[in-house]
Formats: structure tokens, C-alpha cells, sequence
């Protein structure tokens, strides 16, 4: 492919085993970056593709290059303590900016890229700031555009100088201007980085990293060092990650996971990052550098497989038929031989054969040829979506963590991943979970507070050192950690059992005749539900039925649709019916609404929640209707049709029972 | 934009004199005349069928006007034909766009370097040495224009499969390649959106700040025409009514007539 160097997965020389071992004297990332141009001298550190072509810089190059910007930045009159700010995409030299900043005892805070001003001023302001890295002149000048009103920012470095020939401010450099200045420091004074990095200590701050902020202002978490390094070493131990790893670094910088991933376990493993050429070009570079070690968002693994499901509908009949009849085969048989479970002879052939024919060619078309580990995480996603990847052989599994964690709180262990659950507690993790539901944990990764912000770490974090996640959830019978909601809108059913009203919408929602689900049970005597038919799914279904129908209210009416939907709501109760915790949540009644949920009658948010509260009261009778043992219920609403002209909707919706099971006891004692 | 009040803008590089251009008998053109100086932002406005497309087609050789003289970089031509024009640095773009459309964005910009390679045909059948050295030296080049018109992602993609504002920006890459004194530009943002025209108008700045191209443009959108421009030429029935800066032409009573119509 173009004149792009590929470096074969060779056999690690230090592997995962003896990283501990490596790197027992490095306390701080700058250390280890020392030990590593050491240890991996000639061996790949970051790549980034420049006119098209893939660059590559060895660990020595990195270490040379770091020492060149932290004399730089020394140079410019940074100090121990100083906060020095990152903005701009995921790019080597902010990579390396970091690390530079640390040996010099200052603190890198990176900053969301797509942050417009005024909230990039709130985190300067915030940070006291004195100087700031941006990648190019989009980021400059919004740190221009705040700089007067906040004094405190000195100076800015910019990495690429594209259309900045005119800017003529004297606080303005340029990166390489900055290293200039660095080599010109480090020839006059030989042992200058040396000597600086020798003074850092494990337990001093290594980054603060700002939480997006769905709740108010965002909140800077202070993490050491030592956070950042066990917590990276003890997960690179877990999934036996070495240097031979290849990654690509596409997620937010200032984003906690991509921290992790792309800087703490890269140096701790010593591994190679790569940034790909922009935004748009994610997918493409992914597939020249085939990583071998991946995380995406379930949106992300949700985006693949839908754009191969698209092209494999416009394949010729003979790959289509082929590619169904293989998918099937991955989907029995898959997950089990990646989990190396028993299975048939026969089927292991098949799979073999399936893997030359089209999971193998799949995989490659994805960039997923080489892929190790692959992470999931953020919130559900959907088992068909899981089961995708992992029935090609994609070892995609889930873990569960936070910035305040310096990520890794739970991890799935390999054999032991499902779709549903985020794992048990990962290395030196503790986690308990409280009368209310709330999951607690304890860790060397717990941060060191929220910077400036005394009141919300008292909140956040116990005497003891125990942090509240502000999620609730559960252990199921495998140990296994099931987050199921917000604390917040986790209540309870009359009988006084866990009521987890969003984990059971997204059990439903996963199924394709599901679009909309919401769930009523706070103080109630059983679960009941709202249901909104996807109209795409269900109206398919239905044509292959032979059922004739006018449209949404009509579909949605029919005793057909009620009892295919039924069976989608008894598979989910014996699914709850599994777990001690939830088997009082079954659904015993519900109902499928008679018009689309829709963010213009307000009763979804612009971002497609549903609006619990608003919803329960617009619908006031059928929700009483639920509860009351009648067989149907009368509603009658405003509705906005697309054009702004409001009409009344009348309607008259049979509510339907569904069988709810006992407790399962079988599946528990497995 | 502070950049181009600082730009300098040079000397006549291109004087077109007293043309006349008829199709049988249409007039197109009636004595025009005016000139265009190194690095300025010329653009050619009037209302449909005014003649700025002839204008364009005059000026890189395509049509030969009946009469009048085209004096480029102090050299006066008559029957100057479209090869000629690019191999003296005239590079344009169309108002349909003119794509290779099997061919990948970087196929098509690579066409733009041909009058630069030089290795005889043999070498090039072979892919081989001296070839295969001046390809990798234009393919840098290429590069360097992907990356400045933000175009990686679509560099293997086939420009048929493109949607039409980025056809648009690949076409102004090809122009691009051919490093050109003075670039022609058909209405670079028909059928844009104002995202689209944003950006394009970025670029347009921006090539003539960073390379000092000469630019030529036709735009129907005025407060483009308003923003990008140094100075205005204005047709109408292909005579030219209004030549200025963008300020003097706004106000011209002849313009505004043309543009609003007048009552007779």
C-alpha cells in the first residue's frame, strides 16, 4: 500500500511479564521514557502520515526530541508547577509536549479540541495557565480570542504555522522555534534534562485532566504519576500488552481513556501510537496501520457495521448469500472459539473455511487484520453489536472506568466477556457497592482531588479513599459488575426492590421492533411500559406477514404487532429473571403507544432522551390505565405535526399482560 | 483579513485590449479592455449571458477573438491556442466541472503536473529510474496541495463518487498543480452551500497569499465578489460598464441598473 512501511508483529524482546521489573526504578513518565530509548532504542514510538506518506519516530528520536521542547519550554521561563495547556487533535508532538512538560515539573492540561472560546477560557482560568500548545491556527485563534481577558496565559506555541504569516504578536512561537531555543540550552548545559527529571517523584501531579462536564462547570482531576503509572502498568500486565502493539490514537486528547491508551500504557508497555492525518481519515489510516490494539465507543463499533452491512447489500447475489450463510455459522460458533470453549469438529472446519472466505478479507477491509484487544466502553451497546466483532474474532470486550479512576475500574478477562456485564474489578481494584444502589470503588488510580474545588472532592471522595462513581449497579452470580443506571434515576418498587428504569429501556431497545421504551415502577407495585414499534423494522415484518396497514397508529394496533412485541418483552424478563437483584423489575404490563415519541412535542430531548417526567404526565390516563387492570385505555393529546400546525390525537390502546418467570436458578448455579 | 492589506500587488501581468468576439451574430464581447497586476483578486461580474465565460475562454486561448490584442507577461499573442496559455502558466477551472470521474483525486490532480514531467515517453512506459525519481518528486508536490486544500481523506476516492463542493476543490487542486502565474476561476461556488463557499473562499485567500497566485474569478454571489477582490470588472452585454475597486462599483449607477434592471 503507497510506500507505507509496516512493521511486522515481531516477537517482543521485554514483553508484559517483565515491565514491572523494567521500570522498577521510573517513578515518573519522563523516567520512564529514559528507560525506554534504553530498552527499545530502535523500535517504533509514535507515527504520523505527513503528504501522505507514514513518519516514524523511534524511542531515542522521542527521547531526543522531548528533551529539545522541555529545555524549550525551561528556556521560555516555564517553572516547577506551572500548568502549561494542550489543544489541538491527537498528534505526536502534543504527545511528546506532554511528557516534556512533566520532566520540567510542570503540569500538562490537555484541552478538548472542539471546545469553542469561551469554554477553552474556562479551563485556562481555571488551570492558571501560563502557556499554551495548540496545533494550529484554528486553535490559536481562539486562544487569542481570550488571551486579554485572561492575562494569566503568557504564551502560545503553535505546531503547524499554516496561515500565521501575519500574525505578528511577540508571544507567539513556534514549536520548532521552541525546540531551537531548547538545543540551543541543552549544548551549554549538557546534563540540564537529566538533572530536572531526577527531581520528580511518583506521587507529584502528572496531569489534570478535565471532565467534559454534562453537570455544570467542568472539573479538573488532579492525577500523580504513580495514579497513572500503576493503573497502566497493572492493565498492561492483565492484557499481557507489550511492545510490539501498534494503536492508533483517534479519541479526544483530554478525554481520560485516550490518556491512558495512547500516552501512560504506550510508555509503560512501549508500544507504538499512531495519530492519523485528520479527522476524516480515521477509517483509512486504520486500515494501513492495522492496529493491534483498539477502543472505540459503541457508537463507533455501532458506525463499522452498519456501513458493512450497507455495502454487503449492494454485493452480487453469490457474495451475499455466502456472507449470510458465514455469518450465521460466526454467530453460533464464534464467541466460543475465541473464549477457546469446546466446539464440534465440523463447525471448526466450517469456521475455518468461513475465515478464509470472508472473515478474514472482513477484517482486513476494516483494519482489524492484527487486532488483539479491543475495548468498549462509555455506555450499552447492543449484543448483536458485540457479538459482531467478537463472532469474526475481533476481541472486543468491555471495561468499565472514569477520570476520577484514572480509568480501569472493572475489565472483562479473556473467556470471560459478554455483552451485558463490564467485568470484575480490575487489578488492586476494590468495589462495593452501597445500601442505595451506588457503585463505590478503591484503587491506586483514585485522583487527588478536583483542582480548586475542595467542596466537590469532599463530595466525591470518603476519609477512607473511597470514590462514588454516581452510577448504580450490581454484582451478578459470576462477579461480574452490571452498571444499570445513574444512581440518581435508579428508585424503588413498592416492595422496596432496585427499580432501574433506563437498563431495562435498553434491553428492549436493543431489539430491532423496539424504538422507544419507557418505564414505569417507581413506587408501584410492578413494572409496566411504554413502547414506540420502529416503523421501519416492524412495517417489514408485517409486509412479509401479509398485514395490511395504514400507518403508524394502525401498525402500532394490531394484534399481531402486540404479540410480536410481547415476545421481545418476555425474552427481556427472562433475562431479569437471572439475576436476584432484578427479577422484581420483570414487565408485567404494557402498552405500544399510539404516535412516535418526538423531540417537537417536547416529549424527547434534541438529543433523543426520553423525558421520564414529561412523558409520565402528557400520558397521564394510560399510565393509570397500566395500573389499574383495565383492558384498555382512552387517551387524547396535542400533537405538532412537521409543519408547526398543531391537531388532537384521540386514540384507544389495548394494554397487553406478559408472562413474568421466577427467579432462575438453574443459570445462577451454572 | 488582515493578510491582504499587507499583499503587494505588482505590475500589469496581463492587458487585454479593445477585444471583440462574435458567433456568427452574437456579439459575445464589444471592445473590452482592462488589465489584471500580479497577485491581485480580479473578479468579472455581470447578469447571465454577459459574456464572462467568453471572457475566460479568450483570455487561456480558447476562443479567438475577431479582435484585439491579449498581452501576457509583456508579450503580445494572437492565435494562442489553450495548450499554449498552460504551458505559460494559466491554469483554470469550469463552471462544470471538467473531472476525470473514474479517476481518484489524486489521479486527477496528478494530471495537472503533466506539462512539468519531462522524462521522455521510454523511461515513463517503464516506470523506472529517472521516471520513476520525476514521479516521486511530482507526487510530493501533489501532496503538499492535498494536504493545503484539506483533502486528505478523499485522496484514493473516485471524484464521480464525490459530492459537488469538494469535485469543486479537487478541480481547483489540479489548477493548483500546474503551479500557475494566473488561475481562472469559472464560479468556484455555484451550487454551494455557505458552509461550502466559506471554505472556498478561505482557499482562494489563502493560494494567493501563501503562492502570490494571480487570481481571476467570475462569481454571481456578490458579497463574495465584495469580500475576495482587490478590484471589479463589470460586463453587461458584453461591453464593460464598471472597472474599480469593489467599493466603486457598488455605487456605480450603470451597475446597479444592470443588476436591478431599469425602468425604460
Amino acid at each position: 500500500m503507497d510506500g507505507i512501511q509496516r512493521t511486522s508483529v515481531s516477537t517482543p524482546v521485554i514483553g508484559a511479564s517483565r515491565a514491572r521489573a523494567r521500570l522498577k526504578d521510573a517513578d515518573t513518565f519522563p523516567k520512564i521514557l529514559i528507560a525506554n530509548a534504553r530498552d527499545f532504542t530502535g523500535r517504533p514510538a509514535s507515527r504520523e502520515k505527513d503528504l501522505g506518506i507514514w513518519q516514524t519516530w523511534t524511542w531515542s528520536q522521542v527521547l531526543g526530541e522531548t528533551k529539545a521542547l522541555a529545555a524549550g519550554l525551561s528556556a521560555l521561563g516555564a517553572r516547577r508547577g506551572d500548568k502549561i495547556a494542550i489543544v489541538g487533535d491527537n498528534r505526536p508532538r502534543l504527545y511528546w509536549t506532554m511528557c516534556a512538560a512533566q520532566a520540567i515539573g510542570c503540569v500538562p492540561v490537555p484541552v478538548y479540541q472542539d471546545a469553542v472560546a469561551a469554554e477553552m477560557g474556562f479551563v485556562i482560568d481555571n488551570a492558571g495557565a501560563r502557556f499554551a500548545i495548540a496545533e494550529d491556527q484554528e486553535q490559536v485563534d481562539k486562544l487569542l480570542q481570550i488571551k486579554d481577558a485572561h492575562p494569566g496565559l503568557e504564551t502560545i506555541i503553535f505546531e503547524d504555522g499554516r496561515g500565521m504569516r501575519h500574525y505578528a504578536q511577540p508571544f507567539l512561537l513556534s514549536f520548532a522555534k521552541v525546540q531551537e531555543n531548547g538545543r540551543d540550552l541543552l549544548a551549554r548545559d549538557p546534563g540540564f534534562f537529566e538533572r530536572e527529571v531526577a527531581q520528580g517523584k511518583g506521587g507529584d501531579v502528572a496531569v489534570m485532566l478535565y471532565t467534559s462536564g454534562t453537570t455544570g462547570q467542568p472539573k479538573g482531576v488532579v492525577l500523580s504519576h504513580s495514579n497513572v503509572l500503576v493503573t497502566a502498568l497493572n492493565s498492561v500486565e492483565l492484557e499481557k500488552l507489550t511492545e510490539a502493539e501498534e494503536t492508533l490514537a483517534y479519541l479526544p486528547m483530554a478525554w481520560v481513556g485516550d490518556h491512558i491508551f495512547s500516552f501512560g500504557q504506550s510508555y509503560v508497555a512501549g508500544f507504538c501510537v499512531g495519530c492519523p492525518e485528520s479527522g476524516a481519515t480515521v477509517m483509512t489510516d486504520l486500515r494501513e496501520l492495522g492496529p493491534t490494539y483498539f477502543f472505540a465507543p459503541p457508537r463507533i463499533w455501532e458506525n463499522i457495521l452498519t456501513t458493512v452491512m450497507i455495502r454487503m447489500e449492494d454485493a452480487g447475489w453469490i457474495k451475499r448469500s455466502l456472507f449470510k450463510r458465514f455469518m450465521d455459522l460466526a454467530k453460533r460458533v464464534g464467541p466460543a472459539l475465541l473464549d477457546r470453549k469446546p466446539v464440534g469438529v465440523v463447525d471448526r472446519l466450517l469456521y475455518k473455511l468461513g475465515d478464509l472466505l470472508i472473515y478474514a478479507p472482513l477484517r482486513n477491509t476494516l483494519g482489524f487484520s492484527r487486532i488483539r484487544l479491543a475495548y468498549t466502553a462509555g455506555e450499552a451497546i447492543g449484543p448483536d453489536i458485540f457479538d459482531f466483532y467478537r463472532s469474526l474474532g475481533v476481541n472486543v470486550k468491555q471495561l468499565y472506568g472514569m477520570t476520577e479512576a484514572a480509568v480501569f475500574i472493572c475489565i472483562q478477562p479473556d473467556g470471560e466477556v459478554r455483552p451485558d456485564t463490564v467485568g470484575p474489578p480490575a487489578p488492586e481494584v476494590e468495589v462495593k457497592i452501597v445500601e442505595s444502589g451506588e457503585v463505590l470503588f478503591r484503587s491506586p488510580g483514585v485522583f487527588q482531588a478536583y483542582y480548586k474545588n475542595e467542596k466537590a472532592t469532599s463530595e466525591s471522595k470518603t476519609a477512607d479513599g473511597w470514590v462514588k462513581t454516581g452510577d448504580a449497579g450490581f454484582f451478578d452470580a459470576d462477579g461480574h459488575l452490571r452498571i444499570i443506571d445513574r444512581a440518581k434515576d435508579v428508585g424503588k418498587l413498592a416492595d422496596g426492590s432496585l427499580f432501574a428504569p433506563k437498563y431495562i429501556e435498553n434491553k428492549l431497545k436493543f431489539f430491532p421492533y423496539i424504538r422507544e421504551a419507557v418505564a414505569f415502577g417507581a413506587d408501584r407495585d410492578f413494572v409496566a411500559v411504554f413502547i414506540n414499534i420502529d416503523l421501519a423494522a416492524v412495517g417489514n415484518w408485517a409486509e412479509r406477514q401479509g398485514i395490511v396497514y395504514g400507518g403508524y397508529q394502525e401498525l402500532a394496533g394490531r394484534t399481531e404487532v402486540y404479540d410480536l412485541i410481547r415476545d421481545c418483552v418476555e425474552q427481556v424478563n427472562r433475562d431479569l429473571s437471572r439475576e436476584t437483584t432484578l427479577v422484581g423489575s420483570q414487565i408485567k404490563r404494557f402498552l405500544i403507544l399510539h404516535k412516535e415519541l418526538d423531540a417537537d412535542d417536547g416529549e424527547l430531548t434534541r438529543t433523543r432522551k426520553v423525558r421520564r417526567n414529561f412523558v409520565q404526565d402528557r400520558y397521564e390516563p394510560l399510565v393509570n390505565g397500566l395500573f389499574s387492570g383495565s383492558e384498555r385505555a382512552h387517551i387524547e393529546t396535542e400533537v405538532t405535526f412537521e409543519d408547526g400546525r398543531k391537531g388532537r390525537v384521540k386514540a384507544d390502546l389495548a394494554i397487553a399482560e406478559a408472562e413474568r418467570y421466577p427467579l432462575d436458578q438453574l443459570k445462577k448455579a451454572s | 483579513m488582515a493578510a491582504s492589506g499587507e499583499r503587494r500587488i505588482g505590475d500589469v501581468v496581463l492587458k487585454v485590449e479593445n477585444i471583440s468576439l462574435a458567433f456568427g451574430g452574437v456579439r459575445a464581447l464589444n471592445d473590452v479592455s482592462f488589465d489584471i497586476r500580479a497577485h491581485e483578486i480580479r473578479a468579472i461580474i455581470g447578469p447571465n449571458g454577459a459574456g464572462k465565460s467568453s471572457m475566460l475562454n479568450v483570455i487561456n486561448g480558447f476562443y479567438h477573438p475577431q479582435q484585439g490584442r491579449i498581452t501576457f507577461k509583456d508579450i503580445a499573442r494572437e492565435n494562442f491556442g489553450p495548450y499554449d496559455a498552460a504551458s505559460r502558466g494559466i491554469a483554470r477551472t469550469f463552471q462544470n466541472i471538467a473531472l476525470f470521474k473514474g479517476m481518484s483525486t489524486l489521479d486527477n490532480i496528478m494530471t495537472g503536473r503533466l506539462l512539468k514531467m519531462k522524462v521522455p515517453f521510454f523511461w515513463q512506459l517503464l516506470r523506472y529510474g529517472p521516471a520513476m525519481r520525476e514521479e516521486v518528486e511530482h507526487r510530493r508536490f501533489v501532496e503538499g496541495i492535498i494536504e493545503f486544500l484539506e483533502i486528505q481523506a478523499i485522496r484514493k476516492v473516485p471524484v464521480g463518487r464525490l459530492p459537488y463542493g469538494l469535485q469543486k476543490r479537487v478541480e481547483l487542486g489540479r489548477a493548483l498543480a500546474m503551479e500557475p502565474d494566473l488561475l481562472l476561476l469559472d464560479e468556484p461556488m455555484a451550487g454551494m452551500n455557505v458552509e461550502e463557499k466559506e471554505d472556498m473562499c478561505r482557499f482562494i485567500l489563502d493560494i494567493n497569499d501563501e503562492f502570490g497566485t494571480t487570481i481571476a474569478l467570475i462569481e454571481h454571489d456578490m458579497s463574495v465578489v465584495m469580500d475576495l477582490s482587490d478590484r471589479v470588472v463589470v460586463l453587461d452585454y458584453g461591453r464593460k460598464i464598471a472597472d474599480g475597486t469593489p467599493e466603486e462599483v457598488r455605487s456605480n449607477r450603470e451597475v446597479i441598473d444592470a443588476y436591478l434592471g431599469v425602468r425604460h
